[in-house]
């Protein structure tokens, strides 16, 4: 016999499907960009700016060797001085979603909070993907 | 006494052929369940209600989180 104390939680936490009547609906781990930029905090911006432009993105994810969520960079701190490392010039602690919410009550958060993007993380605060206001439009 | 396991090792013991069992409140379990899972609500666990499960292949169980 085992026990998978974690629970459902846990699973629907880290963007894994269920079954039932709430499966049917969209959810974040289904809209989350999986390719968003990521770099670290010891970057120079300049170098995570010409790269993130590169690739046809507006946003960049700063995150941790092992994934974790650290800061957001946005194009107003992409444009920020370029020689700054990428610790000095990031949004830190963004506010992230969990893959299992629903795109629905992301549209209201979004409105609510006039965000254009936001992280998708684990329970354990592992980057999943970016939540981008113009793909749950 | 239960064996606690992660994530990762459910998912191992799904592809062994495991039997998942929800003990949460059926309505809850309607809305969402692991794939496969069959529903043993916690309430109305007993021998009778235990009896479809095969005493022979591992069982996990799991409900909303460990709080």
């Amino acid at each position: 016999m085992y026990d998978y104390q974690a629970g459902i939680q846990d699973w629907m936490g880290a963007g894994l499907p269920t079954e039932g009547t709430n499966a049917q609906h969209p959810r974040l781990a289904d809209v989350a960009r999986r390719d968003v930029p990521v770099c670290s905090l010891g970057e120079r911006l300049g170098d995570v700016r010409d790269r993130t432009v590169a690739a046809g993105w507006d946003a960049c994810v700063v995150v941790s060797p092992e994934r974790v969520v650290l800061g957001l960079l946005r194009a107003r701190e992409l444009n920020a001085d370029p020689s700054l490392p990428v610790e000095r010039a990031m949004r830190p602690g963004p506010s992230t979603y969990r893959p299992s919410v629903s795109v629905a009550e992301m549209r209201r958060i979004m409105a609510d909070r006039d965000l254009d993007s936001s992280p998708v993380t684990t329970s354990d605060g592992r980057l999943v993907g970016l939540v981008r206001k113009r793909d749950i439009a | 006494m239960a064996q606690v396991i992660d994530r990762e090792t459910v998912r191992r013991l799904m592809q062994q052929g495991a039997q998942i069992v929800d003990v949460l409140p059926a309505k809850e379990y309607g809305e969402d369940h692991l794939p496969g899972a069959i529903n043993l609500p916690l309430r109305k666990i007993e021998s009778e209600t235990c009896q479809d499960l095969d005493r022979v292949r591992p069982i996990v169980v799991y409900c909303a989180d460990s709080a």
